[in-house]
This record gives structure tokens, sequence and C-alpha cells, in this order.
């Protein structure tokens, strides 16, 4: 099949390749052959190749995917496919991207824990299966891939929105019982840059490898920050 | 409190133009009616503020518009909406 793969930076263009279809082939089978027997200077990233880390994200056939868990014959259309950089983020060369402004987002957020007991404290008892606690579970399991970032169209429109990864994370924490930065954090999410600016467009929440809602997520943020200004915190 | 003044005003003009009113008897409703008057303010104030919000979201996502200018128009706006709404609220039910 035809493979056409990003070749450059923020210039470049689509090179085309000839690769092997096999039988139970990922994309990124089809980006190691490449490297390996066709182009060695092409630049890629991958570790666990097995679904759990999240480091081989790369636009496919127009969409984010993880490339280890997308079959080629679920992506292949007319013997051709088309492997670039993940949207939204700089291009440092071919299929990598410069993923700083993605964790900037993070920590602009507020997406740390802040704890408020010492060791010498009891633990704070979190039951399972308290209301709070579920919503966190719901939410807890990103692995900071990227995917819904480069999915998100306001990103594409807004380059200071911090972007549905940030804002879940953000969400699981203003749930977390223990952590006690929540007005901080509402504070870090309420502004022009925050949860607000979501369009509630959904492509996060369709796109995510780990079947997250970060639009869900969103929609609690701002329902916490109405709460908040309602009681004259914020 | 948007969508509630739409989905009263629906139902009203509908009610109205099946029911065959001709404008001078919708007029002899409305003038002098403080219920709907209240109301119809309500639906102007709540317009003047929703519409201006969503615009400057817009304005900075397809035209990249930021800062003063980009508020300023906008306030001007939002008094348009609220004099040409209050205007039309004025002469129908007052």
């Amino acid at each position: 099949m035809k493979v056409s793969v990003w070749k450059g930076g923020a210039e470049g263009a689509f090179q085309e390749f000839e690769v092997p279809r096999l039988p139970s082939q990922t994309v990124l089978d089809v980006v190691t052959y490449i490297q390996r027997a066709l182009d060695p200077t092409l630049a890629y990233r991958y570790a666990c190749r097995v679904g759990m880390c999240g480091s081989c994200a790369m636009t496919v056939n127009g969409a984010p995917r993880w490339t280890c868990r997308t079959h080629v014959d679920k992506v292949v259309r007319d013997e051709r496919l088309q492997i670039g950089p993940l949207k939204n983020l700089p291009v440092i060369r071919d299929l990598v991207t410069d993923m700083r402004e993605f964790f900037d987002k993070w920590a602009r957020a507020k997406g740390q824990f802040e704890g408020g007991r010492s060791k010498s404290d009891d633990f704070h008892a979190v039951r399972p299966d308290s209301a709070n606690r579920l919503q966190v579970d719901a939410a807890i399991e990103c692995i900071g891939c990227g995917v819904c970032y480069s999915a998100c169209d306001v990103v594409a429109w807004n380059p200071d929105y911090l972007g549905p990864a940030a804002l879940n994370r953000a969400w699981t924490l203003v749930k977390d019982e223990r952590d006690g930065a929540k007005l901080e954090r509402l504070r870090a999410v309420a502004g022009d840059a925050g949860c607000h600016s979501c369009h509630t467009h959904m492509s996060c929440t369709e796109r995510c490898p780990k079947q997250l809602s970060p639009t869900a997520s969103i929609a609690g943020l701002k329902r916490e920050i109405l709460k908040s200004v309602v009681r004259g915190e914020l | 409190m948007l969508a509630v003044c739409v989905a009263v005003h629906l139902a009203t003009i509908i009610y109205a133009v099946q029911g065959g009113l001709t404008a001078a008897e919708i007029l002899g409703r409305t003038r002098g009616n403080h219920a709907w008057l209240a109301f119809y303010s309500v639906f102007v104030v709540a317009v003047s503020v929703h519409a201006p919000i969503g615009l400057r979201a817009i304005f900075l996502e397809w035209l990249r518009w930021r800062g003063a200018s980009r508020d300023i128009v906008l306030a001007l706006f939002s008094a348009a909406l609220a004099w040409m709404g209050m205007r039309a609220v004025f002469s129908v039910f007052i």
C-alpha cells in the first residue's frame, strides 16, 4: 500500500512510501518498517507499543490516534494511508512534536495535587464509592498522550486555551477531597483560556484512547465555578 | 433564563399566528400589559448580555481579535441590542 508520511518540520511535505501489507498490521508497524527498511532518517516516537504509554500518538488519515492500537485494516482507504505528526503542537521533525506547551498548560490549570496533611496526621479516608470519588475515578486514567489536545477545535482556534487534558486533570483535583487548593484551581481554569471556552464539540471525548470524557469534566468545572460564584467564594 | 424566554416567546407567537390575530388585535392585548412588559424587558436584557459574550469568543477564534478594542466594540453592540430591544418593547407594551 502507499503510505504518505510527513517529512520536515513546520515546513515540509508528505513523502510517499510503498509498504507491504501484512495481516494484523498496526500503523506503528508501518512507521517502524519505513524507518528500518526505507528511510532511516524518519523521526518518530513510541515506547511500549502495546497501548499503555501514549507515546506513539500521531495523525492518521486526519484523526489523532495511538498508532500501536490502530490496525491498518481499520483506517486504510483505497490501499492508502496518510501519517502526520499530532496537530496543534509545534513539529520538531517528521512525526515528532514538541509537547512542552501541552504540559505547561497542565501546570497553568493547576493540575498538581496539593495536600494539607503531614506524615504525622492520620490518613484522609476517602470512600471509593462516594459520589466525589466516583467522579474522580471516571476521569483519573489520563496518561497525557495529547490525542484530545490534538483533536480539539478550540485549541486550534485559541492558542491560549488550556485544552481538554489539563482541564480534565484540574477537575479530578477539584473533586478530590484531600486536595487543599480548590479555589486557586477554580480561578486558574475560570479565565478566558479556561473551561468557559469549551464549545462542547466533544472531539476530545470521541478520540480519547482511554474512553475518558474531558467534555464531562469541563462541564463539571463550569458547574463548580458557578456554585463558587453564587456562594461568593470566587 | 434565555432558554425560558425563547420558549415562552415562541409559544406566544405561534398562539397569536395560529389564532389568526391581526396586528391591531395583538396590540390591543399587549398595550398597557405590565406583566408582558416585564417579561419582554427581561428577555431584552438577557439577549443584550448573552449575545456579546458569545461573540467575544468567536471574535477571538475566527478574527484573532483580542484586547480592549474588542471589548469596547462588544459593549457598544450590547448597548445597541438593548436600545433596539427596549424600543420594540416600549412600542408594543406601553
